[in-house]
């Protein structure tokens, strides 16, 4: 789960790291007085919105009148704002974060992941900041550092000695970013965030150390035990069709293809597309409808990819483990009589009683072509949305 | 032989008295597995599916002696059940449970680490020795006795190489799902050098998904330690990046983790590599029968 900028800010400050002083605005109107609280004679105005590159898209601006922030707000509320990183259609802006003016004398990186390859949360720090950092890694890798921390020990003095070195910190910073660091590494842990990225960390006029953005990704396995986190949670930024899925449990992912599938098994699921593609067609979703694919799941899915205008065949690739196929075949002619399934309907089932499952689905009344091959069946589907 | 589990492999399963954890043991023990017994804290002293239930580990230890344990516990209590299992000495430990914390597994791994036990999972179907024993959640039916060792980080994807590998009459010698999370209890080279190890095991079936690079490690491995052939299908050709495929591991991040790099990574370190999901036994027949 992502957070927007401004709560990332949130627990930034209850974290104890420094951040501006800054106001949330849902209405225009609140800019004005928004402005006067925060105080000074310029503002740096920013569209809130789950992606980065906001500021080349036009998403933030530095206004020196509280009426340039109210044309601000006005402009990008209720908008769609298009970055490198959304998709062309981009994401709504429903909230204006306007904050005190920082003026800034360097531009550093600071990040922190949870590393596979080392099985720690790893610290990543560059004196380059302000940019992409993988562009960063490709071309001056000697410009970054990855600073693994030990689970159980915690971030340790001597590790933000290290980092500070590469960040070129003088000694009055490295000792403001010694307890950033380790309040950092606490608020990943007792937070369960899967990534937090500084980007840029500054360092202002007046030589200390800021953090001018904020961008946190939870681990969505935690979110039943962060209550806080979870109230943060914003679907407006989220595909609704992914949305709802979540909410009934399934797993969904939009993609712009026209053969809507119907899997159990995540990594099932990506073979299915993958298959799909193999054989000429475009698949328009992922979605895992999981172990136990029974009426109830399966009719959810279906309304689900239907809702997607784009698709005009569902294949429907269900390996029956435990569950019987002939129970599934069942669950399957239910759930498309319950919806009113209009388009064609490809299913493959294997597995368990595959073919009393196929049996039970050719003798059904409704179209459905019942393929107990997959490649077959892929490529019946591909046909089928030409 | 087979690899971690056998016949007389001594099972114990936590969360025992759980609806899961019922249906698949009940299969388990109709399989032929060992299973000596089961935990759920508070229904110590009864009986479930013929087999003692304790309180703690600790008591089903001095009890009867398990040697592996299978945990079915939701995901809040995992971390805990795990630690419990390795704190007790439990030498296999099997987590089939989906959607435990990554910051729980960090701390998990790094204790069995230390203390040199083998975790299998979480998000896994577990593992099988067809023949000997089942400690998971496949379908028995579609496996057979044979020479093919298959290792994935998909459920529904294993049972796709295992079926395919029965139907062309290969079988398998053993089949371990390690899992679709970011940070696995055993990783696909652990597996592999079992396997590389285990006489019964000619050839070596690899399933991986995009995310991460565990899949680019393992090709770097097998090219200098793994002399039987390995064959290999990647899942998530067509995946977008940035989004989780249902795999909490699933995911290409930072332009890492995507299917060609390590398609082509495998490829490069003599793995063959099944263009599609439909020819992982076909291409085990090509390599096999040269």
């Amino acid at each position: 789960m992502n957070l927007h900028e401004f709560q990332g800010k949130e627990l930034f400050a209850q974290y104890g790291l420094p951040v501006s002083n800054s106001k949330v605005i849902y209405e225009a109107e609140d800019a004005h007085k928004a402005c006067r609280d925060i105080g000074g004679s310029k503002w740096v105005v920013k569209a809130q919105v789950h992606a980065g590159g906001r500021g080349k898209a036009g998403g933030v601006e530095l206004v020196d009148t509280p009426e340039d922030a109210i044309l601000f707000a006005k402009k990008w509320l209720g908008k769609r704002l298009v970055t490198y990183q959304t998709d062309e259609k981009g994401q709504l802006v429903n909230s204006v974060l306007i904050e005190e003016c920082t003026d800034i004398a360097e531009e550093l990186y600071l990040s922190a992941v949870v590393d596979r390859d080392s099985q720690r949360v790893v610290f990543i720090g560059s004196s380059e900041g302000g940019v992409n950092i993988e562009e960063v890694a490709k071309n001056s890798p000697e410009k970054i550092i990855y600073e693994p921390i030990d689970p159980l020990c915690g971030a340790q003095g001597f590790q933000a000695r290290k980092i500070a070195k590469v960040l070129k910190l003088n000694n009055e910073q490295t000792k403001q970013f010694t307890p950033m660091l380790k309040n950092l590494m606490k608020l990943f842990i007792e937070k369960d965030l899967s990534l937090l990225e500084i980007n840029p960390l500054v360092i202002t006029s007046g030589g200390l150390l800021h953090c001018l953005d904020a961008k946190i990704n939870i681990d969505s396995n935690a979110i039943y035990r962060q209550p806080e986190i979870a109230e943060m949670h914003d679907p407006s930024q989220e595909d609704p069709r992914e949305s709802e899925a979540a909410k009934n449990d399934l797993s969904y992912v939009s993609l712009d293809g026209n053969i809507g599938c119907m899997v159990n098994g995540a990594g099932l699921a990506m073979g299915t597309m993958d298959t799909i593609k193999y054989f000429g067609g475009n698949p328009a979703n992922f979605l895992d409808v999981g172990g136990t694919a029974t009426q109830e799941r399966v009719s959810k899915a279906f309304k689900i990819i239907l809702d997607d205008p784009e698709v005009k065949v569902v294949l429907v690739n269900i390996f029956g483990g435990i569950v019987r196929c002939d129970l599934i075949a069942e669950g399957v002619l239910a759930a498309i009589e319950e919806v009113g399934v209009e388009i064609p309907v490809v299913v493959r089932l294997e597995g368990n009683n595959a073919d009393l499952g196929s049996e039970i689905l050719s003798k059904a009344n409704i179209k459905i072509e019942s393929i107990n091959n997959l490649g077959d069946a892929a490529k019946k589907a591909v046909e089928l949305a030409k | 032989m087979s690899i971690l589990v056998n016949k007389n492999t001594r099972v114990i399963v936590q969360g025992f008295t759980g609806s899961q954890a019922t249906l698949h043991s009940e299969q388990a023990i109709e399989y032929g597995t060992n299973i000596v017994g089961g935990i759920t804290p508070g229904k110590g002293g009864q009986t479930h599916l013929g087999k003692p239930v304790f309180d703690t580990m600790d008591e089903a230890v001095k009890s009867v002696q398990p040697n592996a344990s299978l945990i079915f516990v939701p995901a809040p209590f995992c971390k805990d059940s795990i630690l419990e299992a390795a704190e007790s000495g439990i030498e296999l430990i099997v987590c089939i449970t989906e959607g435990v914390p990554t910051l729980d597994m960090l701390d998990v791994k790094k204790r069995v680490d230390e203390l040199g036990l083998t975790l299998i999972g979480p998000n896994c179907p577990g593992l099988i020795t067809p023949g000997e024993a089942k400690l998971g959640i496949m379908p028995a039916s579609i496996h057979m006795q044979g020479s093919i060792g298959i290792i994935s980080r998909s459920g529904t994807l294993t049972y796709e190489a295992v079926k395919q590998t029965t139907d062309l009459g290969f079988g398998q010698s053993s089949c371990v799902g390690i899992g679709g999370d970011p940070i696995p209890g055993s990783s696909f080279i652990d597996i592999l050098e079992l396997f590389e190890n285990d006489p019964q095991t000619e050839a070596i079936v690899m399933v991986g998904e995009i995310g991460g690079t565990a899949e680019e490690d393992a090709a770097e491995f097998i090219k200098n330690n793994v002399s039987k052939p390995v064959i290999s299908y990647i899942a998530g050709q067509t995946a977008p990046a940035g989004k989780r495929m249902g795999h909490a591991g699933a995911i290409i991040a930072g332009g890492k983790g995507t299917a060609a790099d390590k398609i082509s990574k495998l490829k490069e370190c003599g793995v063959h590599v099944a263009d599609n999901l439909t020819e992982i036994g076909s291409t085990v027949a090509k390599v096999i029968n040269k």
